[in-house]
This record gives C-alpha cells, sequence and structure tokens, in this order.
C-alpha cells in the first residue's frame, strides 16, 4: 500500500507531464492543478498510513533494478524527515499551479509540464534509498528550474539560471567522488559490519550509511568536505551563497516558491541524509568550523536584508540567514538541535514560500518590487496586508507562529551543545543542574551570536513590513498615471482586483493554517520526528566517542612510535565503539 | 593461418562493401551512385552481424590465433564501431559532388567520371572503418601499426574533399603532415619495444615483460607509443591539429573524426598497456621494472606520462572550448576534454576486474557512449545550413553557436536533438553520459587516484559552461533576424542520424545494462589476473575463470555464469 503511494507520487506527476504536452495549451493548468490535487491526497494517505512511532526506521520500501551491472537500483523508501519533506512538495505542487494561473500566459505547456517534471524529482530526491538514484533526481531538478527561470523570469534571467545551475552542478560533481568513495569503502571493508553481502558493489543508503562509520577519521574528513561541497552550495551555506539571491530574484514566483520551499531543503536534507550518518567523526571534529560558517551566515544574510530595497532579494537573503539557523541546529548534533533543525525546514518551506507568493502577487499587480516604489498598501489591499504581517511574523519567529519552534529549538540545541557543562566551565558544578545539557562542540557562546540574528531577523522583517504595508500609500507613478484609480491592476490584460481575488486567498490560507497549527500545537511535529532526531543524535554520540578514542590512541602513539600524524584506522579504535553504536537502529 | 582469418570476416566483409562501392559510385547511372551509401550501409551491417556470429572470443583461443590480453574485446570493439558507423554513415551522406549532382539532375552538366568524389568517399569511408576493426582484432604491432595507418589515411582525404573551401584543404594538409609525425613517432615506440623483448606478437611482449621485466628501453617504446598515439585520440601534447581541422572539414567529416581515429587509439593504447600490464612494482631495480604480485598499477614513469597527460587534456580541452564561439571548435576541444576522461580508465587499469572497478570496462562503454552522442550533435550542425544569398552563391555551413539561436522555433525537433545530446555529453544524470563517467569515478576511486578523480569532476563542472550554452542558445533563445534564414540541408539522412542519436542516448540510459554487461566482460584481462596466480613459466593460455572464482568478492554471480557461457560456446573457425 504504501510503496505503491510513494511510487505513484513519482510516476503521477511525470505522466501529468506527457499529458500537458498531449492536451491543448488551454488545459495545461487544469491538468497540472488535477495531477498536483493528486498528489497532495496520495502525499495525505502516505501520511496516514506512516507508522510514526518507529518513524526512524525506512519504511514503505520498494526496489526495482535498473543498471545491476553498476549496482544501481531504483529504490524508494521514508522515514520520518523524508515523509514531512514530501508532504511540504506536495502541498507546495497545487500552490505553485494555482499562483502561476495569470503570471504565465506564453508558453503555458512547456511551464507546466516542467513543473510537474520538478515536482516528480523532488518527490525522487527525498524517497531515493539508493545513492545514485538519489544523485539522479538531484541533479535532475536542476533542468526544470533552470528551463524555468531562464524563460519565464524577470530581466536577469538568462545569469541568473546559468549561474544557478554552474553552481550547484559544480558542487554535486564533486558530492559524487566523496559519495562514491563511500561506496568504493564498502567494497573493502569485507563482510566487517554488513555480513557476506558487503564486499559487493552497491548504492543502498541503509548499507552504506553502516560500513562509512568504520572509515578513518581523515578519512571522514576528506569525504564531508566533499560532500558538504555539494550540498552547502544547495542550502546555501556562508560562502557558497552567491547564486541565491539572483535566481530567487529572477525566478517567476511559483519557481521561487519551490526554490525556497523544496530546493534549498535538498540541501540541508543531503546533509541529514548522507553527511551526518556517513562521517560522524567528522562532522564532530569540524562541528564549530561548520557551525561558524552558519552564525556568518546568519548574521551576513540578515545585515544585508537589512539594506535591501528589492523586496524579493530581501526575502531571498532571508532565505540565507534561516538556513543558516537550520544547519546551526544541525550541527548542534544533539536531539533537540536535530529536531528543530528538520522543523525549521518545514516551517521555512511554508513560510517563506507565502512571502514569496505573496510578493508574486504584488509584483503581479504593480510591476516592482522596489521598496521606493511602494508603501501603505495595507490602506489598498487590507487582505493582502493582512497575509503579509502574519507570515512576516511567522518568518521573525514570534512564538505561537510557526517559525518560532524551529528557531528555539535550533538555538536550545546549540546552548546545550557543549562538554562544558559537564566540565563545569560555565560555572555549572554538577552537569544534572544544566537543564538536559549534552555534550558537543558548540555551547552558550554560538548561541548568543546567532541570537543576534533573531533580532536583525526581526529589524529587517518588520522594516520591510512597515515601510511596504503601512505608512502612507505609495505606488509606481506609471501604475497612478494609467489612471486606474485602483480598481483593477496594470497588467498583460488580466484583470486583478485591487486585493487579493478568491484564488490568491485561497493559495495563501493552507500555508497560513499550517502555520498556525505548527506554532500552536508544535508537539505534533516534534513528536513525529522524535524518534528520527534521536536516531541521528545517537549516532553523532558514538561517531564523538569513536573520535574521542581515536585521538587518544593517537596521542599514545605518537611518543612511542615518532609518527607525526599518523592516522590510527578507526578499526582499530573500536573499544569504544560498541557502548553507544546504534547500527542496528536502522534496519 | 585460417584461425587468424576466423577475425577477419567483419574486414573482408567490408571490403567487398569497399570495392563495390568503388565502382558503383562511378555508374553513369544517377540512381545507382545514389544507391551507395545503402550499399555501404549494406556492408556496415553486414560487418557488424559478422563480429557478433563469427569473431571467436574468450579463453578457448590458441595463443598464435590472436592476443590474449584482452580476449573479449575484438567483439565489443567491432559491434560498437559498426553501431556507431552506421548514424555516421547517414550523417557523411551529400557531403561530396554536391553541385555536380544538382546540376546534372538540372540537364546543366553531364557526368564526369572524373570529377565526381563520391566513390572515393565511401570507399576512403570504408576503408578507414576497416582498418578501425582491424585494430580492434589486432594482436601484433605491425599489424597494429597498418590497422592504425589504414584507419588515418583515409581521412586526411576525406577532410580534403569534404568541402570545396580552401580551409579543408589546408585542415586536411595539417591533419596529414602532423598524423605523420604521430605514426612517426609510436612506430619509433613499437620498433623500440621490438628491441627491448625480441618479439612483435603482443601475447609474447606481454610475457617477456612478464619474465625479465621492462627495461629502460622498453619503456622508452611504450612512452613513445603512448605519446604517438595521444594523437589519435587528441590528447596533449599532441592535440594542437583538433581545433583547426575539425573547423576545416565539413561537420559530417568532423563527426567521424571525434570517433573513428579516437576509438582506434584507444583500442591501440588498450592493447599496448595491457601488453605492459597493470602489475609493476612501485620501485625500479637497476633501472628495470619487475612485476610485483600485489602491485595492480602500471610501471611508475607510463603511470605519471598518462596521468601528466589526462589532466592536461582535460583541463586544456575544457578551459579552450569554454572560450569558443565557434560550435565546431567547441566540439573539437570538448572530444579532447573526453579523451582525457578516458585516459583516467587506463590510468586506473582493469582493478579486480568487476565492472565498477574495472577502468578498461570504463573506457570501452564510454566509447561507445561518446560514440552515440557526439554524432547527434554533429548530425544536427550538419543538417542545418544558411541560405544562400544568392543564387550563385553556396549555403552557408553552421559554424558559429549563434547560427544556432532559435532553432527551436524553426526546428524543434532538431534543437531537442541538440539538448539532449549536449546534455549527456555534459554527464548530467540520468543521461547515457553519466552513465558513462559513473564507471570512470568508481574505477578512479578504486585504484586509489582520488586527486585524478577530483580533477576529473571538477573538469566535469567546467565543460557544464558550454555544453549549457549548446542547451540555451538553440532550445531557450530567440532567433536571430538579422541573417539569412536557417534551413535543412536537402539531406534526409542527417536529420535521421540525429533522432537516432538522441534516440540512443535516451534509450541506452534506461536499459544501458546489457551494454554494460558487455563491456565490463571486454575490459576483462584474464592474463593479468591468471598472472597473480599462475607460475611465471607457465605459458599455456590460463582461463579466467579460475581467478575470478578464486576472488569471491566481486562478481561471483554474475561474471562465473558468464564466463562458463563462453566456455560452452564453440569457438567459431578454429
Amino acid at each position: 500500500m504504501g510503496s505503491t503511494l510513494l511510487i505513484l507520487m513519482i510516476l503521477l506527476p511525470l505522466v501529468a507531464a506527457g499529458g500537458v504536452v498531449l492536451a491543448p495549451a488551454s488545459r495545461s493548468r487544469l491538468v497540472a492543478m488535477l495531477s498536483g490535487v493528486a498528489g497532495l491526497v496520495l502525499a495525505g494517505m502516505l501520511l496516514l498510513v506512516f507508522q510514526w512511532e518507529r518513524a526512524d526506521a525506512i519504511q514503505h520500501s520498494s526496489s526495482m533494478e535498473w543498471l545491476p551491472k553498476i549496482g544501481l537500483s531504483i529504490s524508494l523508501g521514508v522515514d520520518g524527515v523524508s515523509m514531512l519533506l514530501i508532504a511540504l512538495t506536495a502541498l507546495l505542487g497545487p500552490i505553485c499551479v494555482a499562483a502561476s494561473t495569470t503570471a504565465i500566459t506564453e508558453r503555458v505547456k512547456t511551464y507546466y509540464a516542467w513543473l510537474l517534471v520538478l515536482q516528480a524529482a523532488m518527490v525522487g530526491v527525498f524517497a531515493a534509498r539508493d545513492l545514485i538514484f538519489f544523485y539522479v533526481c538531484f541533479e535532475f531538478t536542476l533542468i526544470p528550474m533552470f528551463v524555468l527561470i531562464n524563460l519565464y523570469g524577470s530581466t536577469n534571467r538568462a545569469k541568473a539560471a546559468t549561474r544557478f545551475f554552474l553552481y550547484t552542478f559544480t558542487g554535486s560533481v564533486v558530492a559524487l567522488a566523496g559519495l562514491i568513495y563511500v561506496a568504493w569503502h564498502h567494497t573493502q571493508i569485507g563482510g566487517g559490519v554488513a555480513g557476506a553481502e558487503a564486499s559487493r558493489w552497491t548504492f543502498d543508503i541503509s548499507t552504506l550509511a553502516l560500513s562509512a562509520r568504520t572509515m578513518s577519521s581523515s578519512e571522514q574528513t576528506l569525504v564531508m568536505f566533499a560532500m558538504l561541497l555539494g550540498f552547502a552550495v544547495k542550502v546555501p551555506l556562508f560562502p557558497f551563497h552567491t547564486w541565491l539571491p539572483l535566481a530567487h530574484t529572477e525566478a517567476p514566483t511559483a519557481g521561487s516558491v519551490l526554490l525556497a520551499g523544496v530546493l534549498l531543503k535538498l540541501g540541508t536534507y543531503g546533509i541529514y541524509r548522507f553527511v551526518l550518518p556517513f562521517t560522524p567523526m567528522a562532522v564532530v571534529e569540524y562541528a564549530p568550523l561548520l557551525a561558524t560558517l552558519c552564525i556568518i551566515g546568519v548574521i551576513y544574510g540578515g545585515l544585508i536584508c537589512w539594506v535591501q530595497t528589492d523586496v524579493k532579494k530581501l526575502v531571498a537573503y532571508s532565505s540565507v540567514a534561516h538556513l543558516g539557523f537550520c544547519m546551526l541546529g544541525m550541527f548542534s548534533l544533539n536531539q533537540t538541535g536535530i529536531s528543530g533543525s528538520v522543523v525549521y525546514m518545514i516551517n521555512h518551506g511554508l513560510s517563506t514560500g507565502a512571502l514569496f507568493l505573496l510578493i508574486g502577487m504584488i509584483y503581479e499587480r504593480y510591476h516592482t518590487r522596489s521598496m521606493r516604489e511602494l508603501g501603505g498598501l495595507a490602506a489598498k489591499m487590507p487582505v493582502w496586508a493582512t497575509f503579509m504581517v502574519f507570515f512576516a511574523m511567522a518568518s521573525v519567529g514570534l512564538p505561537g507562529l510557526n517559525g518560532f519552534v524551529g528557531e528555539f529549538m535550533c538555538l536550545m540545541g546549540t546552548f546545550q551543545a557543549s562538554d562544558g557543562w559537564a566540565t563545569g566551565s560555565y560555572g555549572v558544578t554538577d552537569a544534572s543542574q544544566a537543564i538536559a545539557s549534552t555534550p558537543g562542540e558548540l555551547g552558550p557562546a554560538f548561541a548568543l551570536v546567532a541570537g543576534f540574528g533573531m533580532i536583525i531577523a526581526a529589524i529587517y522583517l518588520l522594516y520591510m513590513v512597515g515601510k511596504v504595508v503601512f505608512g502612507p500609500l505609495v505606488e509606481p507613478g506609471s501604475h497612478a498615471e494609467h489612471g486606474h484609480g485602483g480598481t483593477h491592476a496594470a497588467g498583460h490584460g488580466s484583470v486583478l482586483p485591487a486585493d487579493l481575488n478568491t484564488r490568491e486567498i485561497l493559495t495563501l490560507a493552507p500555508l497560513a493554517i499550517l502555520c498556525l497549527v505548527f506554532g500552536l500545537f508544535p508537539s505534533t511535529m516534534l513528536d513525529a520526528i522524535a524518534p528520527t532526531s534521536r536516531a541521528a543524535a545517537e549516532v553523532a554520540q558514538a561517531g564523538r566517542n569513536q573520535l574521542h578514542a581515536d585521538l587518544q590512541l593517537r596521542k599514545k602513539a605518537r611518543p612511542q612510535a615518532g609518527e607525526e600524524g599518523a592516522i590510527v584506522p578507526a578499526s582499530e579504535a573500536k573499544p569504544a565503539e560498541p557502548a553507544a553504536h546504534p547500527t542496528e537502529a536502522k534496519p | 593461418m585460417t584461425d587468424r582469418l576466423a577475425f577477419l570476416y567483419p574486414e573482408m566483409a567490408l571490403f567487398v562493401a569497399t570495392c563495390v562501392v568503388m565502382v558503383m559510385g562511378l555508374s553513369r547511372s544517377a540512381a545507382t551512385r545514389r544507391a551507395t551509401a545503402f550499399v555501404a550501409g549494406l556492408g556496415v551491417i553486414a560487418a557488424g552481424l559478422l563480429a557478433v556470429f563469427t569473431t571467436p572470443q574468450g579463453p578457448n583461443l590458441s595463443p598464435n590465433a590472436g592476443q590474449l590480453l584482452l580476449p573479449w574485446l575484438p567483439v565489443y570493439a567491432k559491434v560498437v564501431m559498426c553501431c556507431v558507423a552506421l548514424p555516421l554513415l547517414l550523417v557523411l551522406g551529400g557531403t561530396v559532388d554536391r553541385a555536380e549532382e544538382a546540376a546534372i539532375a538540372a540537364g546543366k552538366a553531364k557526368y564526369d567520371a572524373l570529377r565526381a568524389n563520391r566513390a572515393e568517399f565511401y570507399s576512403f569511408f570504408l576503408f578507414s572503418l576497416t582498418g578501425l576493426l582491424l585494430t580492434a582484432s589486432a594482436d601484433d604491432l605491425i599489424w597494429l601499426f597498418l590497422a592504425l595507418e589504414l584507419t588515418s589515411l583515409p581521412t586526411y582525404i576525406m577532410v580534403t574533399i569534404s568541402s570545396g573551401r580552401n580551409r579543408a584543404r589546408e585542415a586536411g594538409v595539417k591533419y596529414f603532415f602532423l598524423g605523420a609525425m604521430g605514426a612517426a613517432i609510436f612506430l619509433y615506440g613499437f620498433a623500440l619495444i621490438y628491441g627491448a623483448t625480441g618479439t612483435t606478437n603482443l601475447n609474447a611482449i606481454y610475457e617477456s615483460f612478464g619474465d625479465k621485466g621492462l627495461s629502460t628501453l622498453g619503456l622508452a617504446g611504450v612512452l613513445l607509443a603512448v605519446v604517438g598515439l595521444g594523437f589519435k585520440i587528441a590528447a596533449v601534447p599532441m592535440h594542437f591539429y583538433t581545433a583547426d581541422v575539425y573547423q576545416g572539414a565539413a561537420s559530417q567529416v568532423s563527426a567521424m573524426l571525434a570517433f573513428v581515429p579516437k576509438t582506434a587509439g584507444f583500442v591501440a593504447l588498450l592493447l599496448i598497456l595491457s601488453a605492459v600490464g597493470w602489475r609493476f612494482a612501485p620501485d625500479a631495480q637497476d633501472g628495470v621494472w619487475m612485476v610485483n604480485a600485489n602491485a595492480a598499477s602500471l610501471p611508475e614513469p607510463i603511470r605519471i606520462l598518462l596521468w601528466i597527460m589526462a589532466v592536461l587534456t582535460m583541463t586544456a580541452g575544457n578551459v579552450l572550448a569554454v572560450l569558443q564561439n565557434s560550435v565546431k571548435r567547441m566540439l573539437a576541444y570538448s572530444s579532447i576534454a573526453h579523451s582525457g576522461y578516458m585516459l583516467v580508465g587506463l590510468i586506473a587499469g582493469p582493478g579486480d576486474g568487476s565492472f565498477t572497478q574495472n577502468g578498461l570496462s570504463a573506457v570501452l562503454f564510454y566509447l561507445m557512449s561518446y560514440g552515440v552522442m557526439n554524432v547527434g550533435t554533429f548530425a544536427v550542425l550538419a543538417a542545418l545550413e544558411r541560405k544562400a544569398r544568392s543564387a550563385d552563391d553556396e549555403p552557408r555551413e553552421i559554424d558559429s553557436i549563434d547560427d544556432l539561436r532559435g532553432l527551436w522555433k524553426s526546428y524543434p525537433m532538431l534543437a531537442t536533438v541538440m539538448a539532449v545530446c549536449a546534455l549527456s555529453l555534459l554527464g548530467l544524470p540520468p543521461l547515457l553520459g553519466f552513465w558513462g563517467k559513473l564507471p570512470l569515478f568508481t574505477a578512479g576511486i578504486a585504484a586509489g587516484e582520488i586527486p585524478l578523480v577530483i580533477i576529473l569532476g571538477v573538469n566535469s563542472a567546467i565543460a557544464a559552461f558550454y555544453y549549457l550554452r549548446l542547451v540555451t542558445v538553440p532550445v531557450l533563445e530567440q532567433p536571430d533576424t538579422q541573417s539569412e534564414p536557417l534551413v535543412l540541408a536537402p539531406f534526409k539522412g542527417r536529420k535521421l542520424a540525429g533522432y537516432l542519436s538522441a534516440a540512443g542516448v535516451i534509450v541506452l540510459s534506461i536499459v544501458g545494462n546489457a551494454v554494460m554487461v558487455k563491456a565490463g566482460e571486454a575490459g576483462m584481462s584474464m592474463v593479468s589476473h591468471a598472472r597473480s596466480i599462475e607460475p611465471a613459466k607457465n605459458r599455456a593460455p590460463v582461463r579466467p575463470s579460475q581467478p575470478e572464482a578464486a576472488e569471491p568478492a566481486a562478481e561471483t554471480p554474475e561474471a562465473a555464469p558468464d564466463a562458463a557461457t563462453e566456455d560452452a560456446k564453440p569457438a567459431h573457425g578454429m
């Protein structure tokens, strides 16, 4: 049942894309919409049949051989995190179709066909249980997105599309080398972990996750940086973020929504799915460095937002800052932080997706995104203004709305994650006094600096809201000259009312409801992912133990043998492993 | 003697077709002349079928019958060559005699056998193909040299007569002189190898290197042979001709140049390097490199040479391709880059023999993929032309990338072919090019060549810069209204070749496993496996099934039955 649903979720958009190509252009949107709604229904059924009490296990698996000679199969399966992300993808699908109704009037067929293909590829990424099938879907998202930006974007679209493609492609090719190294390592350990099958070349993610941990710490470091290069570009982490503002700004509304809502999550998901479980020792070792990059992203992204005059660019840069928080939570490597990070992925998809929709609605009416030309729109568009304030608040992290939960948990996780709590560095003599403190590499200092990011976020978003929504009414000159008098908007013949129409309200309403639900009842999601994040935190803890044992062995070895920087293979560092090793957690 | 002949049935079929084509092309009847291409195609198909059904392969060969280094290579290589040759033949249609034939059809001129080139053109193509097939069945240095020259010599003339322009003549002359230099270098290398081992037989050379080690003389021979063969595959430092020749020749002939000599070069490299073997100790003793049972690497100087060649070839090819505005030059440089990728597979060597770790299989599979996707790009260029300005003018060939602008509007199918083939060449999953590159990645990593694999990855990313232009310019940009309109060249075969190639890319991406199985087999070097187990004195040909079975690690479920069926098959013509 479940596995059929999962397969259908990938096949349905592909079939519908074929339908769009064959059907007359006037019917394209209908076909896409039907497929989107059907996908949503499928996702809903999948959520129901998913067994949340064992969310850390891979469920609804199915497998089909593709190119067995290189060990490739199409294997699908979901755990709690991928289940949620698939649901998010399915939710944003029909919303994007609805949001494109009046925005896309030319080459409609191409548009909806690629939108549907993108949908299938994104579900494929989250459902893949085979490394290469994951990579195929991961890379294949580039083509639809490239076309969507290049054909339907605004002025600078060609440059934006090319930069987006090249950045991501470059990063992921190096990531591929890292991933293949893991697969090769698996063939080398010969029956050590996964039994007799271990020495066969395979790309099965669960199998590789077990054998990858037997890599030595130096191997893990190299593999981690290779993988990170691919995923950090997608996230984007600080030095690799330069493609994002351009791509987001130039993309059509639906493109921006999917970019922010789902495509960025491919990076965070990749880190969750591969970097953490494959190279736990290296992640532990470099967590401070990675967290620093995240924090730079948070602060730097926020500061750039502050000075933006282009509303869309502002929201785009805010994604850099938000994803910085999300990754910070992940690298705190404890259950709170990882849970927070996963919650943040979903919430960011909802609230930022909605912000892009709102900006798209303004752009359709006024053909500008400049804050200089827009102001006080609450007077003319009260409904729009309500939604804008609501989603801006969700994005800022107002308690009671969804953004707060993820952000708070990420900071909380970071705050707790320090060995200092146990050793008394923070003035706490008894470790049990520090509430739920965990061993870790970050600690209060990191949380403190990142906390400033929250303040900056409040400043720039409220500043933008204050300028655009409230204050004296400012409309672009051309708009006033046309003498529409606010009854209907300028545009290519489309008749849009001054305020939002029913379709637009219906696109925003589900997102708003979910923001509220997850804000008021965060436990719905937190309980659901608790098993998953606990398992991830255990993997990290095992990596930490292994690393410490490794370092001690190295210290011992050095004075005796005099081998500078001799690498002690992880297999020799076994003693620390059995105690906490949760290898059997994932069947 | 007869067992040698068994290898040659495909070549004989091609030779017969060549002779028929040579006569038919001179016929006074226009219909007969037009049928030459068809006959040539029949010859290629017959050769492919004969290769499948008659060419002996596998471990039952007697050492006198053929090379035992890669005993499955001839069949796979010949079938791939014939399969790619068919769309090439379609692309080549109408390259020569276009104006003359038009004049004859209009009744303005009479047929003049002296001025017509059709017969030569097709027979030279078949000659070149014969040489290519002979390369794959070579077991001797002299044979190898003659086969390589038979592959190349006709191409020099084909380049020259491919178009009436002076640029084609210049390209032909340049190609000929540099080709002669390349041939001289590798022939010198062959001579030194003979000097070092006293034999020209590849099996015997392998034995000799195994017994006596690789002396300085032999080493110099192999190094020279590798550098000289670098000309055929367009590897740095022997790549200088590529861009000029590809641009000067008509697109149709460039399509052929990108596949035929390159394949010949790689097959020859595979044979020569297999004769050396990936089995040498890391250090020389008294100037002699000895075989080491535990080693899985080429002698260090050869490895370093190939390493440098691979890195320079990939990087130079890709970086220079980014700078080009002419599509033909861009594809020429990209063809250099692809050779660089394949050199990684040669450095990696046969590994443990499983497909994922066998660099030789990876090279063989990549040659096939490159052949299929590359034909498509050139076929699109050949299928189009700019309309002539006046009645006297000739239509202008597509050269600049701007000529392709907005192709989607007028010829959506051709634009799609271009996009599919370019994305596949770029290595975007899940297209064929990616499945070609993946085994190179895995084999490289398995051989411990991690820096090389990283460089390969970075180069794939650089390639995205220019291949992406081949997608955006035809498909996404608006047509250029200034210049003369883009029209179809009046040869349907070229369009058809493009469709075939794009269809091949897509179909093989889905069901490529069958080809991978064959490529995996073709890259299996039984002697090197056996060598590590059998005593050095034992000169009897050894079966690969023993070492394969002795390694429970790889492939046992798949490879063993394969080998068994090969054993059971009666060896043809022996």
